[in-house]
Protein backbone atom coordinates (compact mmCIF):
# COMPACT_ATOMS: atom_id res chain seq x y z
CA UNK A 1 0.00 0.00 0.00
CA UNK A 2 1.36 3.42 -0.95
CA UNK A 3 1.72 6.12 1.66
CA UNK A 4 0.27 9.55 0.85
CA UNK A 5 3.81 10.75 0.20
CA UNK A 6 4.49 7.90 -2.27
CA UNK A 7 1.19 8.65 -3.95
CA UNK A 8 2.22 12.28 -4.56
CA UNK A 9 5.57 11.21 -5.99
CA UNK A 10 3.81 8.88 -8.45
CA UNK A 11 1.05 11.31 -9.40
CA UNK A 12 2.61 12.91 -12.50
CA UNK A 13 3.54 9.59 -14.09
CA UNK A 14 0.07 8.31 -13.31
CA UNK A 15 -1.62 11.32 -14.91
CA UNK A 16 0.68 11.18 -17.95
CA UNK A 17 -0.06 7.46 -18.27
CA UNK A 18 3.63 6.66 -18.23
CA UNK A 19 3.36 4.55 -15.07
CA UNK A 20 3.45 0.76 -15.59
CA UNK A 21 0.43 -1.40 -14.74
CA UNK A 22 1.68 -2.26 -11.28
CA UNK A 23 2.37 1.38 -10.39
CA UNK A 24 -1.03 2.42 -11.76
CA UNK A 25 -2.81 -0.16 -9.67
CA UNK A 26 -0.98 1.01 -6.55
CA UNK A 27 -2.05 4.62 -7.16
CA UNK A 28 -5.65 3.52 -7.81
CA UNK A 29 -5.73 1.39 -4.66
CA UNK A 30 -4.46 4.35 -2.68
CA UNK A 31 -6.90 6.96 -3.99
CA UNK A 32 -9.82 4.58 -3.60
CA UNK A 33 -9.10 4.29 0.09
CA UNK A 34 -7.76 7.79 0.87
CA UNK A 35 -10.35 10.52 0.26
CA UNK A 36 -7.87 13.40 0.59
CA UNK A 37 -5.53 11.93 -2.00
CA UNK A 38 -8.52 11.25 -4.26
CA UNK A 39 -9.30 14.98 -4.17
CA UNK A 40 -5.64 15.91 -4.79
CA UNK A 41 -5.56 13.49 -7.71
CA UNK A 42 -8.83 14.83 -9.14
CA UNK A 43 -7.88 18.51 -8.86
CA UNK A 44 -4.35 17.97 -10.19
CA UNK A 45 -5.81 16.11 -13.17
CA UNK A 46 -8.22 19.01 -13.75
CA UNK A 47 -5.35 21.50 -13.45
CA UNK A 48 -3.45 19.75 -16.24
CA UNK A 49 -6.59 19.40 -18.38
CA UNK A 50 -7.69 23.00 -18.06
CA UNK A 51 -4.32 24.26 -19.32
CA UNK A 52 -4.17 21.76 -22.15
CA UNK A 53 -7.57 22.88 -23.40
CA UNK A 54 -6.54 26.50 -23.59
CA UNK A 55 -6.37 27.85 -27.14
CA UNK A 56 -3.72 30.50 -27.78
CA UNK A 57 -5.25 33.92 -28.33
CA UNK A 58 -4.84 35.51 -31.73
CA UNK A 59 -2.01 38.01 -31.88
CA UNK A 60 -2.93 41.65 -31.34
CA UNK A 61 -3.16 43.26 -34.83
CA UNK A 62 -0.27 45.64 -34.24
CA UNK A 63 1.99 42.84 -32.99
CA UNK A 64 1.14 40.77 -36.07
CA UNK A 65 1.74 43.75 -38.39
CA UNK A 66 5.14 44.50 -36.89
CA UNK A 67 6.13 40.82 -37.10
CA UNK A 68 5.19 40.62 -40.77
CA UNK A 69 6.95 43.93 -41.52
CA UNK A 70 10.16 42.73 -39.83
CA UNK A 71 9.96 39.48 -41.76
CA UNK A 72 9.38 41.15 -45.12
CA UNK A 73 12.37 43.40 -44.52
CA UNK A 74 14.52 40.37 -43.75
CA UNK A 75 13.26 38.44 -46.76
CA UNK A 76 13.86 41.41 -49.05
CA UNK A 77 17.50 41.28 -47.99
CA UNK A 78 17.49 37.61 -48.91
CA UNK A 79 19.48 36.01 -46.13
CA UNK A 80 18.62 32.33 -46.36
CA UNK B 1 -13.24 23.33 -22.54
CA UNK B 2 -15.09 22.56 -25.73
CA UNK B 3 -12.65 23.51 -28.46
CA UNK B 4 -10.50 20.66 -29.68
CA UNK B 5 -6.80 21.36 -29.70
CA UNK B 6 -5.81 22.32 -33.21
CA UNK B 7 -2.26 21.11 -33.55
CA UNK B 8 -0.87 22.08 -36.94
CA UNK B 9 0.07 18.91 -38.70
CA UNK B 10 3.72 17.99 -38.56
CA UNK B 11 3.72 16.67 -42.13
CA UNK B 12 2.33 19.91 -43.50
CA UNK B 13 5.07 21.75 -41.60
CA UNK B 14 7.71 19.53 -43.15
CA UNK B 15 6.41 20.25 -46.66
CA UNK B 16 6.37 24.00 -45.99
CA UNK B 17 9.90 23.85 -44.56
CA UNK B 18 11.15 22.10 -47.70
CA UNK B 19 9.49 24.75 -49.89
CA UNK B 20 10.85 27.58 -47.77
CA UNK B 21 14.35 26.06 -47.91
CA UNK B 22 13.98 26.11 -51.68
CA UNK B 23 13.45 29.88 -51.51
CA UNK B 24 9.64 30.06 -51.32
CA UNK B 25 9.03 33.09 -49.06
CA UNK B 26 5.27 32.52 -48.99
CA UNK B 27 5.84 29.05 -47.52
CA UNK B 28 7.87 30.55 -44.69
CA UNK B 29 5.19 33.17 -44.07
CA UNK B 30 2.67 30.34 -43.78
CA UNK B 31 4.89 28.63 -41.18
CA UNK B 32 4.96 31.89 -39.24
CA UNK B 33 1.17 32.20 -39.36
CA UNK B 34 0.78 28.64 -38.11
CA UNK B 35 2.93 29.11 -35.07
CA UNK B 36 3.06 32.81 -34.18
CA UNK B 37 0.25 32.66 -31.60
CA UNK B 38 1.85 29.83 -29.68
CA UNK B 39 5.33 31.32 -29.80
CA UNK B 40 3.97 34.65 -28.51
CA UNK B 41 2.13 32.89 -25.70
CA UNK B 42 5.21 30.89 -24.78
CA UNK B 43 7.37 34.03 -24.74
CA UNK B 44 4.81 35.91 -22.63
CA UNK B 45 4.70 33.09 -20.12
CA UNK B 46 8.46 32.89 -19.76
CA UNK B 47 9.33 36.61 -19.91
CA UNK B 48 6.14 37.83 -18.16
CA UNK B 49 6.23 40.91 -20.36
CA UNK B 50 4.25 41.79 -23.51
CA UNK B 51 7.06 43.96 -24.77
CA UNK B 52 9.76 41.31 -24.30
CA UNK B 53 7.44 38.69 -25.75
CA UNK B 54 7.03 40.72 -28.93
CA UNK B 55 10.80 41.06 -29.26
CA UNK B 56 11.18 37.33 -28.73
CA UNK B 57 8.49 36.62 -31.32
CA UNK B 58 10.25 38.69 -33.98
CA UNK B 59 13.75 37.56 -33.12
CA UNK B 60 12.75 33.91 -33.09
CA UNK B 61 11.18 33.94 -36.54
CA UNK B 62 13.98 36.06 -37.99
CA UNK B 63 16.52 33.62 -36.58
CA UNK B 64 14.54 30.66 -37.84
CA UNK B 65 14.50 32.26 -41.30
CA UNK B 66 18.24 32.90 -41.27
CA UNK B 67 19.07 29.39 -40.07
CA UNK B 68 16.46 27.48 -42.02
CA UNK B 69 19.13 26.18 -44.38
CA UNK B 70 20.76 24.40 -41.45
CA UNK B 71 17.54 22.83 -40.19
CA UNK B 72 17.73 19.19 -41.13
CA UNK B 73 14.31 17.90 -40.31
CA UNK B 74 15.66 15.41 -37.78
CA UNK B 75 13.38 17.09 -35.27
CA UNK B 76 10.01 18.71 -35.77
CA UNK B 77 10.08 22.28 -37.05
CA UNK B 78 7.88 23.39 -34.16
CA UNK B 79 10.22 21.88 -31.54
CA UNK B 80 13.16 23.56 -33.24
CA UNK B 81 11.29 26.88 -33.21
CA UNK B 82 10.34 26.48 -29.55
CA UNK B 83 13.98 25.89 -28.69
CA UNK B 84 14.95 29.17 -30.37
CA UNK B 85 12.09 31.02 -28.64
CA UNK B 86 12.92 29.58 -25.22
CA UNK B 87 16.56 30.63 -25.56
CA UNK B 88 15.55 34.13 -26.65
CA UNK B 89 13.07 34.35 -23.76
CA UNK B 90 15.61 33.24 -21.18
CA UNK B 91 18.09 35.78 -22.52
CA UNK B 92 15.48 38.52 -22.03
CA UNK B 93 14.73 37.30 -18.55
CA UNK B 94 18.40 37.24 -17.60
CA UNK B 95 19.01 40.67 -19.08
CA UNK B 96 16.12 42.17 -17.15
CA UNK B 97 17.01 40.56 -13.88
CA UNK B 98 20.72 41.12 -14.27
CA UNK B 99 21.14 41.53 -10.52
CA UNK B 100 19.64 38.11 -9.97
CA UNK B 101 20.92 35.50 -12.41
CA UNK B 102 18.13 33.25 -13.53
CA UNK B 103 19.24 29.66 -13.44
CA UNK B 104 17.07 26.75 -14.42
CA UNK B 105 19.49 24.45 -12.67
CA UNK B 106 18.97 25.53 -9.10
CA UNK B 107 17.99 22.63 -6.88
CA UNK B 108 14.36 22.22 -5.93
CA UNK B 109 14.01 22.02 -2.21
CA UNK B 110 10.35 22.01 -1.30
CA UNK B 111 8.97 18.58 -0.51
CA UNK B 112 5.84 17.71 -2.49
CA UNK B 113 3.72 17.19 0.59
CA UNK B 114 4.50 20.71 1.78
CA UNK B 115 2.97 22.14 -1.39
CA UNK B 116 -0.39 20.45 -0.87
CA UNK B 117 -2.58 22.32 1.60
CA UNK B 118 -5.97 22.96 0.06
CA UNK B 119 -8.03 19.79 -0.15
CA UNK B 120 -11.32 20.69 -1.81
CA UNK B 121 -13.18 19.70 -4.95
CA UNK B 122 -13.70 22.24 -7.73
CA UNK B 123 -16.96 23.89 -8.57
CA UNK B 124 -16.88 23.49 -12.41
CA UNK B 125 -14.78 26.56 -13.34
CA UNK B 126 -15.55 26.11 -17.06
CA UNK B 127 -19.17 27.02 -16.47
CA UNK B 128 -18.63 29.59 -13.70
CA UNK B 129 -16.19 31.80 -15.59
CA UNK B 130 -16.11 33.23 -19.08
CA UNK B 131 -13.25 32.11 -21.34
CA UNK B 132 -11.65 35.51 -20.82
CA UNK B 133 -11.87 35.37 -17.03
CA UNK B 134 -10.60 31.82 -16.98
CA UNK B 135 -7.66 32.71 -19.21
CA UNK B 136 -6.80 35.56 -16.84
CA UNK B 137 -6.92 33.30 -13.78
CA UNK B 138 -4.82 30.60 -15.46
CA UNK B 139 -2.25 33.09 -16.77
CA UNK B 140 -1.88 34.74 -13.37
CA UNK B 141 -1.35 31.37 -11.71
CA UNK B 142 1.46 30.44 -14.13
CA UNK B 143 3.04 33.87 -13.78
CA UNK B 144 3.29 33.30 -10.03
CA UNK B 145 5.53 30.25 -10.47
CA UNK B 146 9.28 30.68 -10.22
CA UNK B 147 11.14 30.43 -13.56
CA UNK B 148 12.48 26.92 -12.90
CA UNK B 149 8.93 25.56 -12.63
CA UNK B 150 7.33 27.88 -15.14
CA UNK B 151 9.48 26.93 -18.11
CA UNK B 152 8.94 23.20 -17.56
CA UNK B 153 5.19 23.54 -17.06
CA UNK B 154 4.74 25.79 -20.09
CA UNK B 155 6.63 23.46 -22.43
CA UNK B 156 5.13 20.24 -21.14
CA UNK B 157 1.54 21.09 -20.22
CA UNK B 158 0.73 24.15 -22.31
CA UNK B 159 2.81 23.55 -25.45
CA UNK B 160 2.37 19.81 -24.96
CA UNK B 161 5.92 18.78 -25.76
CA UNK B 162 7.10 15.43 -24.43
CA UNK B 163 9.15 15.12 -21.25
CA UNK B 164 12.18 14.27 -23.41
CA UNK B 165 11.71 17.26 -25.72
CA UNK B 166 11.26 19.55 -22.71
CA UNK B 167 14.45 18.17 -21.15
CA UNK B 168 16.44 18.66 -24.36
CA UNK B 169 15.23 22.24 -24.86
CA UNK B 170 15.91 23.32 -21.28
CA UNK B 171 19.12 21.33 -21.04
CA UNK B 172 17.85 19.44 -17.99
CA UNK B 173 17.79 15.73 -17.23
CA UNK B 174 14.53 13.81 -17.69
CA UNK B 175 14.45 13.25 -13.93
CA UNK B 176 14.82 16.98 -13.24
CA UNK B 177 11.99 17.77 -15.67
CA UNK B 178 9.73 15.24 -13.97
CA UNK B 179 10.42 16.61 -10.48
CA UNK B 180 9.82 20.18 -11.57
CA UNK B 181 6.72 19.27 -13.53
CA UNK B 182 5.15 17.55 -10.54
CA UNK B 183 5.90 20.48 -8.28
CA UNK B 184 4.67 23.00 -10.83
CA UNK B 185 1.43 21.06 -11.24
CA UNK B 186 0.94 20.82 -7.47
CA UNK B 187 1.62 24.54 -6.98
CA UNK B 188 -0.87 25.44 -9.69
CA UNK B 189 -3.41 23.00 -8.27
CA UNK B 190 -3.01 24.75 -4.95
CA UNK B 191 -3.56 28.23 -6.41
CA UNK B 192 -6.48 27.17 -8.58
CA UNK B 193 -8.15 25.22 -5.78
CA UNK B 194 -8.21 28.38 -3.66
CA UNK B 195 -10.15 30.07 -6.46
CA UNK B 196 -12.26 27.20 -7.78
CA UNK B 197 -13.28 25.38 -4.61
CA UNK B 198 -16.92 25.22 -3.62
CA UNK B 199 -17.72 27.66 -0.85
CA UNK B 200 -17.80 26.09 2.59
CA UNK B 201 -16.56 22.83 1.17
CA UNK B 202 -12.98 22.74 2.29
CA UNK B 203 -11.97 19.75 4.31
CA UNK B 204 -15.13 17.71 4.12
CA UNK B 205 -15.56 18.12 0.39
CA UNK B 206 -15.48 14.42 -0.32
CA UNK B 207 -17.89 13.21 2.33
Amino acid sequence: MLTCKDFLTSLSDYLDQTADADARRKVEDHINSCPNCWVVHDTTKKTVQIYKGLEPQTLPDDVQDRLMAALEKKMARGST
Amino acid sequence: MTNPITAPSVDADAALVAQAQGGDAAAFTELVRRHDKKIFRLARHITESDEDAEDVLQESFLKAYSHLGGFEGGSKFYTWLVRIAVNESLMKLRKRKSDKFVSLDEPVETEEENIVREIAVWNSPETKYSQKELRGILDDAVTGLSPIYRAVFVLRDIEELSIEETAAILDLSVAAVKTRLLRARLQLREKLTRIFKRKGDDLLAYL
